[in-house]
């Protein structure tokens, strides 16, 4: 989607605030949510690109305003309720109206359970052999899309010629994973030159690289 | 902080989250105490610390750099440091001619397992906005300036690869052990909007 997230190349939104020895937390609610959200994941019921889409999918005015812990918290509310998990009633009261089927209880996150999980990632490798649609060293353009759903390829490299410069193998392609289709493709590096992105004012020897799937690129000359 | 149960003072967000947390743990979807291990975890245990031996390492074992650019997942596991949020990793180089950036425009990624949870500003909409197309403008707001032959390179992490930039070692390290190598290396110096410290040793030129 179009959204206010895709924040690549925009211009007025004020100098970096770089706080000197800050700390990871400066709220005890910023501790929780971030908890809640990786503790809700266990439940299986979205992935990573699912939940990016429920944070990113806000109004640009509100986006801009939250802080990144209280876009978790937009995101997880939708999360839930999406998934049925809770209803809008027991979000307002704070109470649950119906217990946990059978099924997920026993996928709840325990203690003991979460050095492992966290030492053991997602899974976003796939071992589908697809053939890799672009070598090393190819030149390739972006793809003019702009689906409404999320998408992993930025608006500023749309349209814009770069360079295959490493093929990272074969992952779920993230824009169908959003959707609950896993699709195996590959990931390249591609290196856009600055001046092909920024025009002529950028400077000569920078560039640019963008992880990019198969679907987000075509051959260029 | 007493946890009191006059609420009256707590923001509308804090009040969500705790209503949130409340029913998330009645309807017994989440078990508290494992909600404090994951807090534990990313306050306590993972941070910039780890990235910064790998960096140590590389500088002072030349086969083990050449071992983290070739293949830094593995390299990286082999110090014990893999998981959420880095599941894959890229170790880019800076060098004499090249300054590497990291960034991540759509959204916040960042090499958890290597550099714990990203400070606020690099989930910023000015650095998010502007790293990519004036790099050098953002480096120059971290004080760090650079010579118009480096070329600068972004690293926009829009897939599930992790970078973690290595640094140049400064001048002056000669004799000096991992640990110290290591706390010469910020935690700006591995996303690149920094280079890392010089040793303050007497006599060092």
């Amino acid at each position: 989607m179009n959204g206010i997230h895709d924040l690549g190349g925009m211009h007025g939104l004020g100098p970096i605030d770089a706080e000197v020895d800050e700390p990871v937390f400066h709220h005890e609610w910023e501790r929780r949510i971030l908890a809640l959200a990786l503790a809700s994941g266990a439940m299986g019921k979205w992935n990573i690109d699912i939940s990016r889409h429920a944070r990113e999918n806000q109004p640009p005015a509100q986006y801009l305003a939250n802080s990144y812990y209280q876009t978790w918290l937009v995101g997880l509310e939708k999360l839930l309720l999406e998934a049925g998990l809770i209803n809008a009633e027991e979000l307002a009261s704070g109470r649950s109206a119906k217990a946990l089927p059978d099924d997920l209880a026993k996928r709840v996150l325990k203690a003991d359970m979460v050095a492992e999980v966290l030492s053991r990632g997602g899974q976003f490798r796939m071992d589908d052999d697809v053939p890799a649609e672009f070598l090393l060293g190819d030149g390739v353009r972006v793809l003019n899309n702009h689906p409404a759903h999320h998408t992993r390829a930025p608006r500023y490299v749309r349209g814009h010629c770069g360079v295959v410069e490493q093929d990272h193998g074969v992952f779920v392609f993230a824009d169908a994973n959003a959707q609950g289709n896993k699709v195996p493709q590959h990931i390249y590096s591609v290196r856009f030159t600055a001046q092909e992105l920024w025009g002529p004012d950028a400077a000569a020897n920078d560039c640019v690289n963008v992880d990019l799937w198969d679907g987000h690129l075509e051959a260029a000359d | 902080m007493s946890a009191g149960h006059d609420h009256s003072h707590l923001s509308d967000t804090e009040l969500r989250v705790r209503s949130l947390e409340s029913l998330l743990v009645d309807k017994g979807m989440v078990d508290p105490a494992a909600l404090d291990v994951l807090v534990q975890t990313y306050e306590e245990k993972i941070g910039p610390q780890n990235g910064a031996r790998i960096v140590a390492r590389a500088w002072a074992e030349p086969d083990f750099k050449t071992w983290l650019l070739a293949d830094a997942t593995a390299a990286i596991a082999e110090m014990g440091y893999h998981g959420r949020q880095g599941e894959h990793m890229n170790v880019v180089e800076n060098t004499a001619q090249v300054h590497n950036l990291v960034v991540c425009t759509l959204c916040s990624c960042y090499p958890w397992p290597v550099l714990g949870l990203p400070p606020t500003w690099y989930k910023s909409a000015p650095f998010r906005s502007r790293a990519v197309i004036d790099p050098r403008g953002v480096l120059r707001e971290f004080g760090t300036v650079l010579s118009g032959d480096v070329a600068v390179r972004v690293w926009d992490s829009t897939a599930e690869l992790r970078y973690l930039v290595l640094p140049e070692q400064p001048k002056g390290c000669a004799g000096l052990g991992q640990n110290e190598l290591a706390a010469l290396v910020t935690r700006n110096a591995m996303i690149g909007v920094e280079k890392a410290a010089a040793p303050k040793r007497a006599g060092a030129a």
